[in-house]
């Protein structure tokens, strides 16, 4: 085996790490906004696709990182709206739109990809690090923080959702929503546009998440996102929908996931026992804990409060 | 201020109920047509290649059909969950870990003859199917959610990775897809040869009829139908939720599984083609909508969709377009069920207390 004290020693792997955390956290912080709502987006796979085609094509053709970034964002709120329409005002069965949507989203951005490119697709320039004054001459610290500017977003971003949750009217009401939509509306505030509301930004978050894989990489690939949707919709869970624990959880499965990464160059195993790694461990910390933070109306409450769905 | 509304239908009627789904998975099959159109591939030669593909020679049709066998039990498993809420995504999971024990059983550790030794490793595909499910809705259970959903779904992925790791066999040329290890001859239907579709088939009804009676005339059908209404109300006339959630899991898994391991005993050992016979099984669920019955028109409609997919290759269009076709049924079939229950009106918002 690696000595594990040794590698986590290293500045190196914990870059590795912050970098593969970063579409976790544009991603979890996505899930969270649509869960506290009350609204389940099982989308979240396919919406990663989306956005990571959305970012790929801007850069393409010739948009600076900025644009792709828009670009992203609109494709994930378009979907996100999707979403939010038929398993709001519609009642349509969560969990069922939702696959649906993945589906079809992940099916799409395929589809498209080899119709555009075909057989031989071009390539990006990646995403280069940026040097920060003072940051970056620190030791240790400085080497593992020389990132791409999207994880400094997805850091600030995760301070502005947790801002946004519990110190804003707005974020009270979207949580609200998720707690006891009855409350809400009978506020005067409709339910149906916060939840759409929500829904939209969380998906256009999930399509950075997308993004960000893609612009980091320099090149999109129809199984690169590969459940990473789905880590995020069990770190939401599994964190208890607290968003100031995002960052640490996903920085600890970007850090299972960087070494795995390393056992898999060390050792002479199938590389899918190292790449199912995150997964099993994500499935047996589900099994261990248990939850009492659920927002009351995700799902159970959405049966009983929106009868339309019956299947 | 005039908005548009959903009014409920006071009766259904038996038409709308069984036109709406059918409507709907024509819609899936012509909105296909737009990827393909935008592409700039002629889209009546696609349609044309892709009904070849799928009635085309004896063969074809053969392949289309043996396609509904798996889809079947995939689709039961999923509507079958669906009654009581448990949200079965993992069929595509547990059709791996169905493959996977009927490869660990069937290439050679045991050898008796094939009266045994088929109907053994079908048995260990629907252990290792059920053992998957089972463990999902212990998770659910246990944190008192809907987190199967996420379980399921992220064992599918892990339940891909282990698969590969069974393709150490010889490559199949026409594919291009490695294949895992053969199983030993008494294991496989191979022998069969056409009358092995013939057998499939009798398996997948009958798993459809058993739901169908086991639903219709007994008392945990009963159960099941109470807990499809409202927990609450199931928990508080003495229904055991919890164990009822658990069987159902079991038997959901169990179909699941059963459907990978006659994949691999009808071919003789496994390939990545199995990959998104459990996904399109939750299309056959929502097509099929309440009842177990509807699951075999069902799964013949996503059986075609699947196979007409195929030959579109000779046109350029990738093998997406099959996930397209299904993620546009189940979400098609979904609309469809919404305007079967109820109508859109455009007046003014009546005011109810809720």
């Amino acid at each position: 085996m690696i000595p594990l004290f040794e590698i986590l020693a290293e500045a190196s792997f914990w870059a590795a790490a912050l970098a593969i955390a970063t579409p976790l956290v544009f991603g979890t912080l996505g899930a969270l906004l649509c869960e506290r709502a009350g609204i389940l987006n099982l989308g979240i796979e396919g919406i990663f696709a989306a956005g990571a085609l959305a970012g790929f094509l801007a850069v393409h053709l010739g948009a600076d990182i900025g644009t792709a970034v828009m670009f992203a964002l609109l494709t994930g709120a378009g979907i996100g709206f999707a979403h939010g329409l038929l398993t709001g005002p519609f009642g349509l069965s969560q969990p069922l739109t939702g696959i649906g949507i993945t589906l079809l989203a992940a099916g799409l951005a395929a589809f498209a990809f080899t119709a555009l490119f075909g057989p031989a697709p071009p390539k990006i320039t990646a995403l280069e690090p940026i040097y920060l004054p003072w940051i970056s001459d620190l030791p240790f610290i400085g080497a593992a923080l020389l990132q791409t500017p999207l994880t400094y977003v997805a850091i600030v971003l995760a301070f502005a959702v947790t801002y946004l949750f519990t110190r804003t009217p707005l974020g009270l009401a979207i949580r609200a929503c998720g707690e006891n939509p009855a409350a809400v509306t009978a506020q005067g505030r409709s339910v149906h546009a916060l939840r759409i509301g929500a829904v939209m930004a969380g998906s256009a978050l999930m399509a950075l998440g997308g993004a960000s894989l893609s612009l980091a990489a320099g090149s999109f690939s129809a199984g690169m996102v590969n459940g990473r949707g789905f880590i995020c919709l069990a770190l939401t869970t599994l964190t208890g929908w607290r968003t100031s624990l995002i960052l640490v959880v996903a920085l600890l499965v970007g850090a299972i996931d960087a070494y795995q990464l390393r056992a898999q160059k060390e050792l002479a195993l199938a590389p899918q026992i190292f790449l199912m790694i995150p997964f099993v461990v994500l499935i047996i910390s589900l099994a261990l804990t248990r939850t009492s933070r659920r927002p009351r109306a995700l799902l159970f409450g959405s049966a009983t409060d929106n009868d339309r769905d019956r299947d | 201020m005039n908005v548009i509304r959903l009014e409920p239908r006071l009766d259904i009627s038996p038409a709308l109920a069984a036109g709406a789904p059918i409507i709907a998975a024509g819609l899936a099959l012509a909105l296909a047509a737009i990827p393909l159109a935008l592409t700039g591939i002629p889209v009546l030669r696609a349609y044309g290649l892709a009904a070849a593909g799928i009635f085309g020679s004896p063969a074809a049709l053969g392949d289309t059909l043996a396609r509904a066998i798996p889809l079947t039990l995939t689709g039961l498993a999923t509507s079958l969950a669906l009654r009581i809420r448990l949200y079965n995504f993992g069929a595509e999971g547990q059709l791996f870990a169905g493959a996977l024990a009927a490869i660990a059983v069937g290439t050679g550790v045991i050898v008796a003859p094939p009266f045994l030794m088929i109907p053994l490793v079908v048995v260990a595909g629907a252990a290792a199917g059920a053992v998957l499910m089972l463990l999902a809705a212990l998770i659910k259970l246990r944190r008192g959610g809907d987190d199967e959903v996420i379980v399921t779904l992220m064992l599918n992925v892990v339940m891909l990775f282990a698969l590969q790791m069974t393709f150490t066999g010889p490559l199949d040329i026409a594919t291009a897809t490695v294949r895992s290890q053969p199983l030993i001859e008494q294991a496989t239907l191979a022998w069969l040869g056409g009358v092995r579709l013939a057998v499939g088939f009798a398996f997948a009804l009958a798993a459809i009829g058993l739901v169908y009676v086991v639903l219709r005339f007994t008392v945990w059908g009963f159960d099941i139908r109470a807990m499809a209404g409202d927990l609450v109300a199931a928990r508080s006339a003495g229904i055991r939720v919890a164990r009822m959630t658990l069987r159902i899991a079991l038997i959901s898994g169990a179909l699941a599984g059963m459907a990978g391991a006659f994949e691999v005993v009808g071919t003789g050992y496994a390939t990545q083609d199995i990959a998104g016979l459990g996904y399109a099984g939750i299309a056959v669920a929502v097509l099929a909508g309440r009842s177990p019955l509807a699951v075999f028109p069902a799964a013949l409609f996503v059986a075609v969709l699947l196979a007409g997919a195929g030959p579109l290759k000779e046109v350029g269009a990738s093998k997406s377009l099959a996930d397209i076709a299904v993620a546009l049924t189940i979400l098609l079939a979904l609309i469809a069920g919404l305007f079967t229950r109820y109508r859109l009106r455009w007046g003014r918002p009546v005011k109810t207390a809720r």
